[in-house]
Parts: structure tokens; sequence; C-alpha cells
């Protein structure tokens, strides 16, 4: 039935289904063909995209069940046995597991700590700058690092953190005797970690601040400023204050994704002599299961890993819906 | 706010301070976020000699384009390079091709079912079923080692088509009813008039995209065997980070005016290079973008 050639409906309803009183009454399952075949344009648009949701990332949570499975390649996720929580109790009883738990939390507490704030001062100060050129010239080059390789970022901290490097270099003319072999210790990799990542990330994640910056009303300032008010206290009593909804929705969606750790960069940068401080929940499931083929423990490491971070989210949500009265979502 | 830059002279003495503290901060940043970049460019142009005994720190020293001239002759860098881009480009034009359509279909309040096909997208946001699976789902599927599963596998980020449904949301649909006045379809409508209108949305969604595309290596380390499929990213892993190189890269490197360093770092110089090329063009962009997207999501 085409809502065009309709000739009872008014025009007004062209795009709106046409209400019941126009229409014989019809079963749900008549309705639910009907309202297919009149939008049969618009599911055909949606199909792809939501094919893909089902192969892609529908499917794999089958796959899910393998953590409570004895799971081996030949047998296949449905032949394979049930163990019950076999894995998790292998999972919950590895000291090596728990310290990827406690390394995961701590990684993302010191970056809570170090790398949150760093984006939020960068914007309070490229708002302070007054010549327009050198503003727009430290912006691009600030955003620039994001859009290069984590593996290239990860070649330059090896590169200048090898014993050879040109940290070393430094340290070595300023008076060290011997080169620090940086990456093989445990100390060190947190702070080389988190301080690459502000390098890589700090600059970009200013934007969204500078954004909410630019939304302050100017007749603000003005005001302050007939009051005789300093910059520096402008910026602290005014700017701050009113990018503060900003920074609080940035810190919640933190908190949702506070065991996201980019495994990625992990891997690149760890070493066995740095597991200690460095092996994280992601990198742990890694090596145990494309590495050791051991699949059925590292889903069970996968399922706590996300129920952990869903109920993180979750709860981040409610938290913003109460604070901000929009939730993020 | 309306305080030009020819005004200083109506600051205080202790706003002028509290400016110039500013401009050399941000000064300091600058210099620091650029240096990794000017090192390397200069230990790539340097003698490997000369790297080796740290007289390499600014500028570079003995210059010489041999570590370039090493690295370029590595036919497989060269088969990396072009992987990278057929990734890049075909990648992104698939995303798209899924994103566009799926995203306006999602926005129309005509769909059936549209908060329930909303939620069903959303949902891989809070929850994803994790590396294992992923991999045992591409496994089963019979594609590993493919570049179709590498273009097909992570073709749809949540995220991008929430974005894109969030512009054509903001489309007012005016032009909509107008077009279907004059006899327009559901895709003439989407092609004719709401495409042309979201070109902004689409080449940030399009940039998002491709950065993604241009810097992943993991799936493609963990999917691919065969190397002449690798991007780039996984063969400067391979080189870079786990000092990787075949016996006859090192000797061959010794008795040359280049060094490991110093084609390590003309490696990374040539893959930087098509970033910098492009970076001007998408600047304005990625600005817009991020805000369309950080905080409703």
């Amino acid at each position: 039935m085409s809502v065009m050639t309709d000739p009872g409906v008014s025009h007004t309803s062209i795009l709106t289904p046409p209400s019941e009183f126009d229409l014989p009454p019809l079963t749900l399952g008549q309705r639910f063909i009907a309202s297919i075949l009149r939008n049969w344009q618009i599911y055909l648009m949606l199909a792809p995209m939501v094919i893909y949701f089902l192969i892609f990332a529908y499917r794999p949570m089958l796959g899910l069940t393998i953590a409570f499975k004895d799971f081996s390649l030949f047998k296949g996720i449905w032949g394979s046995p049930w163990v019950g929580l076999e894995h998790f109790r292998t999972l919950f009883e590895d000291p090596y597991f728990w310290r990827a738990v406690k390394n995961t939390v701590i990684i993302s507490g010191l970056s809570l700590i170090f790398a949150f704030p760093a984006p939020i001062i960068l914007a309070l100060m490229f708002n302070e700058l007054r010549h327009q050129g050198f503003k727009r010239m430290a912006q691009t080059i600030a955003y620039l690092p994001h859009f290069i390789s984590i593996v290239i970022v990860a070649g330059i901290v090896v590169n200048f953190f090898a014993p050879s490097g040109i940290v070393n270099l430094i340290l070595m003319k300023l008076g060290a005797e011997d080169p620090t072999y940086f990456l093989t210790k445990p100390e060190w990799f947190r702070p080389i970690f988190i301080g690459s990542n502000i390098w890589k990330e700090a600059g970009f994640e200013s934007i969204i601040y500078l954004a909410a910056i630019a939304g302050v009303s100017p007749s603000l300032y003005e005001s302050a400023k007939v009051d005789g008010a300093t910059r520096f206290q402008m910026m602290y009593l005014i700017t701050l204050p009113c990018i503060l909804p900003t920074i609080l929705i940035m810190l919640i969606i933190r908190i949702g994704n506070l065991l996201e750790v980019s495994f990625e960069y992990v891997i690149l940068l760890y070493q066995p002599a740095t597991y200690e401080t460095a092996d994280v929940i992601t990198t742990w499931i890694y090596r145990q299961g494309l590495q050791n083929n051991n699949y059925d423990v590292a889903t069970a490491a996968g399922v706590f890993n996300a129920v952990v971070a869903f109920t993180l989210v979750i709860t981040a949500n409610r938290l913003s819906r109460r604070l901000s009265k929009t939730s993020l979502w | 706010m309306s305080i030009s830059t020819g005004s200083f002279d109506l600051y205080s003495r202790g706003d002028k301070f509290f400016g110039w503290a500013v401009t050399i901060l941000l000064g300091l940043f600058v210099a620091s976020t650029l240096y990794p970049f000017v090192y390397v460019l200069s230990a790539s142009m340097s003698s490997g000699a000369a790297v080796a005994r740290g007289d390499v720190v600014l500028t570079p020293k003995e210059i010489t384009f041999d570590a370039f001239r090493y690295v370029m002759a590595d036919r497989q860098f060269w088969v990396a390079y072009g992987n990278t881009f057929y990734y890049t480009i075909v990648g992104t034009l698939t995303s798209l091709a899924f994103i566009i359509p799926g995203a306006y279909a999602l926005s129309r309040p005509q769909l059936p079912f549209r908060s329930g096909f909303n939620l069903f997208v959303a949902f891989t946001l809070w929850f994803n079923a994790g590396m294992i699976p992923v991999f045992l789902n591409i496994r089963d599927l019979g594609i590993l080692d493919t570049r179709f599963a590498i273009i097909i596998a992570f073709a749809v980020n949540a995220f991008n088509a929430i974005l894109m449904r969030n512009f054509f949301e903001s489309v007012p649909r005016s032009f909509e009813e107008a077009a279907r006045m004059d006899g327009a379809n559901d895709f003439q409508i989407l092609w004719r008039v709401y495409m042309p209108l979201s070109k902004p949305a689409i080449i940030t969604v399009a940039l998002f995209c491709a950065v993604f595309r241009w810097n992943g290596y993991f799936w493609a380390m963990v999917i691919l065997r065969d190397q002449d499929k690798l991007p780039l990213q996984v063969y400067l892993k391979e080189i870079i980070v786990e000092l990787n190189m075949s016996d006859e890269f090192a000797t061959d490197l010794l008795s040359s005016s280049y060094s490991f360093e110093t084609a390590i770092a003309a490696i990374i110089v040539l893959s930087i290079i098509p970033v910098i090329i492009v970076y001007p063009y998408i600047q304005k962009y990625f600005q817009k973008g991020v805000m369309l997207g950080g905080v409703k999501e």
C-alpha cells in the first residue's frame, strides 16, 4: 500500500503512517507486513548494517560460551563439552591474572590523575593566547601526534629510551655514569607509557574543551573586566566553572572506560622484564588466547572484563543522568 | 572574547606577566611535541656514525640520504606501503557504504521498530565480545589471512554510525518532504538531498574511519600471515619495535654510511609523510568532528 497514492490521506500525513481510522482493522501480523512493505526502501538501506552487526558483533557473543566449555579448535564452539565455571576457578586462582587486573586499575588510575587534566590545562592556556598566528600554529602542532600511528610512536619511544638513545645521551652528558635500560625496568614502564600517551593525545583531546570554552558568553568576561578582574582570575573564576559540565561528562566517560587501557600500545612497549608493572587484562588475554592457544581460559577473562566494563559504563551513565540531567546517550 | 590582539596596553602588569607565562609554557609544549619529529628527521639524514657517536641532537650531521636509499630499495617496504593505502581507501569507502544508508535509515521516524534498531546498534558500544571470540568468529567464517577480513570485519563502528545518524536527524525534515512531493524515492532523497547537505559530517566520519585504518596494526597482525598482505604498521612493528632485522639487514649495515638507527628513522619519516601531506586539508574537519561527536555520545 503506497502512502503517495492513498486518496483518503490528507497531504499533511504523507510521511506519517495512516492512522487506524482510515483503514479496515488489520491483525498485528498484517500491520507488520504492511509497515515493512511501505518502508521497504528504508529497510533495504538498513539491512547491510544490521547484517554486519549480526555477523561481526553479535555472532562473536555466542563465542563467549567457550568460557564455560573445554574448547578445542577441532570440535568447535558447539561441539566442545561444557565444564561449568572451571575456567573461572583457574582464572581466579592465577596470581598473574590478578596482577593484570591490578596493573589495569593502577595504569587507569594514574592516567586519570596525570593524563586527564592535561588537555584541560592545555585548552585553558590556548584560550589565553592573544597572538592569533602563534595560537593557530601551536594548535596545529598539538593535534598532529594524534594522527601518528601508535606503532611509530612506540618506535620513537623505543629509540629515545634505548641505552644508546637520546635520553641516555643527555643523562650521560649531565653526568650519569652508565646508560639506563629504561624499557627493561618495571619502575619506568608506567611513567613512559602514560607520558608518551599524554604527548600523543593531550593536544587532540583539548579540542573538546576549546569547543566548550568557545561557548562561554563574552559578556561574563566584559563585566568581570569592568570589576577589575585579572586574566588569571577570569580564567579560574569564569572559564573553568563554565566548562565544568564538559569536564564532568568527560570524567564520567573516562570512569566508564576504566578497564580500557590501550593494549595495542602496551603490547608494543612491554617485554617479559616489565610484565610485573605493564601486563594488563587485555594483554594477558592476548598472550593466553592468541599466543598460547588457551582460548577458553582467555575468553573467561574476557567475560570477566566485559561484565565489569559493562557495569562501569551503565553506572557512569546513571551518574551522569543524575548529575547533569542529560544522559550520555 | 572581545579583547583584541592589539590591546595589550589595557592589561595590568600582572596580566602581562600572565600572558607571557602562558606563551612561554605553550612554547615549551609545542617544542616538546615537535622535538621527536625533528630528531627523527635529522637522524634519518645523518650518517650512521654521527648518530652512534651522539652528535645528532637537533640538526643533521654528515648529511647523507643512504638510509632512505637503503629502505626504498626494500621491496617489502613498498608492498606494505601499498597495502596500507589499499586498506585505508577501500576500507574507508566500505565503511561509508555501510554507515551512510544505515544511519539514514536509523534517523527516519517512519522506520518501524526504530528504537529497537537503535538499541541494537548502540548496545555494541557498551558490550563487545572481546578479542578471542572475535578472532574465532573470523576463523570460523574461513576468512583468516584474507584482505577481505581486514576490510569487512571492522567496517562499521557503532560510534561513527550514531554520529552520522545524529547529523541526519538534525537536517530539517522539510527537505525530505519537499523531495517526496517531487516524486523522489528514499534512495534518491538520500543521494540527492541528504548526502550533499551532510558533506561535513560525511567527511568527518570518513576521516575517523581513515585514521583508524591507517593506524591500525593489531588485527592485521593477528589475522594476516602472508607477508604480501601486511600493512605498513605491521611491517614497522616487526622492524622498529621488535628490532627484528634479518641477518642480511644487520651485516649489510656494518660497512656503510647508514646504520640500523638511521634506517629506522628513515622508515619512520617515510611513513609519516602521507599524514603530513593530508594534514592541512583535514584539520578543519576534525575540529568540527570532535565537537559533533564528543559530548553527545
